[in-house]
């Protein structure tokens, strides 16, 4: 298999007259973690929407282990092998966190349009989604709603039930969107520990979580790729840091 | 994790005990009352909010259950009352296989019209279901073998399996009871099989159902099958309880009333849709003597379970209880 295992090709996506994302090329390393960022209006959610198949490219096309996926549909994607999480904690809320885990592992039993079975045939997964809630911390709240943990904990349910697909590809938008300092650090190191064996793109705002964990970095702005690299790389480069303070680095010495 | 010191974990054990015992209870009131009604009520009147029941619990799988609001299952619980009085009376079927034409025709109407509304969501679905069902109205009013204004009258009782004289109230009514039941029972297992599951993901959060791999159009256009034919069997029973098929029964107030039945009782619950049901029925039948101010009253309950209680009956009780999700 390739090195590349999602690349984007001459993406375009406009919205009437708006162009949000403007002949983007994107190539994602296996096993990387690889953040895009960029300042508001930047593209990152539609460039995210567009990877994920929640909306269609204009022009352009998306290349998934080298097949097309330009055209699939999410369900078809997520079977694939490419899971989204979303911006607000998408969880099931009024379902128990053993329930939100096991909906994903319940395609394995191929049951899932057997109406006329009790969900006791569901009861076998149990044990594989204790073990799921316990990687992240969650085995002791199993039993309880979703919409009964705190923020942090809905967050690493999420991650819980993502994982049990066994995604190869995993997308993240925002992952510590909203949180505290500490949820951020604990969300954190969960992302760090379950990137084994598996891709990771995520769109982040918050640069500390992006220096600490993307190998690479594509930086949008305006809907087109203002730079890549590594964090090192890309937090010095001047164009950055011009998208993102509004001045030249120049003006900024100059100031300083 | 900040919060999590402060967070009190409730002991799930003793919640899932908790729950068995309430709904075990309700269980057992559900079918008491059903097996002793006819001592205190007209059987006629029982058997008419059996199948209201019926029909309103059928309906809360679908809003309920999976978050789909049609605003046109009239037209499954109407149009199967006609399709199992023809069955019935012209073509001389037993008494249980016209119920299962008019449970299959309302199947088969339920996948034509959820093909096409599932496309859309919220408000325009609800829509799309209502221009549906109004077109079956149409056809109702219009067909030669609907017998138009005065509808499809004399449909004869027959006798179940060739021995049991339906004519006589009681059979009719133990006859109701099981089709009610069983009706009842596949509801619930509906909700408590690995399917209903995907559904309550689908009603919690569709995105995400999405982004697991699940088709939801398709659990959705099943799930609507389901409840249009379960509609249907509610509907071609009461056509055989009544002997008739009417306009009434498709019209789009019998689609309006099967909501306020719904959401009064408490939607999402197992039981909710039965007292409901039975709530909306029973004011119907002893406000009759007010005329159309009926109409008033069961708008004001409405308006007033509404707002005090937005769970419905069942809902609210379920939420003392502690026991949400178990009734």
């Amino acid at each position: 298999m390739s090195d590349t295992i999602l690349e984007a090709r001459n993406l375009t996506k406009s919205f009437g007259g708006f162009v949000a994302v403007n002949g983007v090329d994107l190539s994602i390393a296996r096993g990387a973690i690889h953040a895009i960022i960029g300042p508001n209006g930047a593209g990152k959610t539609t460039m995210f929407n567009l990877l994920t198949k929640f909306i269609t490219p204009t022009s352009g096309e998306i290349l998934f282990n080298g097949n097309d996926i330009t055209r699939r549909k999410p369900a078809e994607i997520a079977n694939m092998g490419i899971v989204r999480s979303f911006q607000i904690s998408a969880v099931f809320p009024h379902l128990t966190a053993l329930e939100n885990v096991r909906l994903s592992l319940q395609k394995s039993l191929g049951v899932s349009y057997q109406f006329w079975r009790s969900t006791k045939v569901l009861h076998d997964l149990d044990a594989q989604a204790i073990a799921r809630l316990d990687q992240v911390g969650l085995a002791d709240y199993a039993h309880l709603k979703a919409v009964e943990l705190p923020y942090g904990r809905k967050r690493a349910l999420e991650i819980a039930t993502t994982l049990g697909l066994e995604p190869e590809l995993m997308l993240l938008d925002e992952p510590t969107q909203g949180m505290g300092t500490e949820d951020v650090g604990a969300v954190t190191e969960l992302i760090g520990r379950v990137r084994e064996g598996r891709t990771i793109v995520m769109v982040e705002h918050n640069l500390g979580v992006v220096a600490e964990l993307a190998d690479t970095i594509t930086v949008l702005a305006r809907g087109e790729v203002l730079a890549e690299g590594t964090y090192d790389q890309v937090s010095k480069n001047p164009a950055v840091m011009e998208a993102y303070m509004g001045v030249s680095a120049e003006e900024q010495e100059a100031g300083a | 994790m900040t919060d999590i010191a402060e967070f009190e974990a409730e002991t799930a054990p003793e919640t899932v005990k908790r729950g068995r015992v309430v709904q075990g209870l309700a269980w057992a009131v559900l079918l008491a009352a059903v097996l002793i009604a006819p001592a205190f009520l007209y059987p006629v009147f029982a058997m008419q909010l059996l199948c209201f029941a019926l029909f309103a619990a059928a309906f809360n799988l679908l809003i309920g259950f999976t978050g789909l609001l049609s605003f046109g299952h009239a037209a499954f619980f109407g149009g199967a009352a006609y399709i199992a009085g023809h069955v019935i009376k012209v073509w001389g079927f037993p008494p249980i296989l016209g119920i299962l034409a008019g449970t299959v025709f309302a199947a088969a109407l339920g996948w034509l019209v959820g093909m096409l509304a599932i496309r859309r969501q919220g408000i325009y679905f609800a829509m799309i279901t209502l221009a549906l069902a109004q077109i079956v109205y149409f056809f109702a009013l219009q067909m030669p073998f609907t017998g138009g204004e005065d509808g499809l009258q004399g449909i004869p009782r027959g006798h179940l399996l060739g021995v049991i004289d339906l004519s006589q109230p009681l059979n009719m009514y133990y006859f109701v009871a099981a089709v009610f039941l069983i009706g009842f029972a596949v509801i619930y297992r509906v909700v408590h099989s690995p399917f209903g599951q995907v559904l309550q993901a689908i009603r919690e959060n569709e995105p995400r159902a999405l982004s697991l791999g699940y088709n939801v159009d398709r659990f959705k256009l099943l799930a609507f099958v389901l409840s249009a034919g379960l509609a249907g069997l509610a509907g071609s029973t009461k056509a055989l309880v009544f002997q008739f098929a009417s306009l009434t029964d498709a019209h789009w107030q019998m689609s309006g009333e099967v909501i306020l039945m719904t959401l009064l009782g408490g939607m999402g619950t197992i039981f909710g849709p039965v007292v409901g049901a039975v709530i909306v029925v029973a004011l119907q039948h002893m406000l009759s003597g007010i005329g159309s101010w009926v109409q008033v009253v069961i708008g004001g309950t409405f308006i007033a379970c509404v707002l005090l209680f937005r769970r419905g009956i069942v809902g609210e009780i379920a939420r003392m209880l502690k026991v949400g999700g178990w009734l």
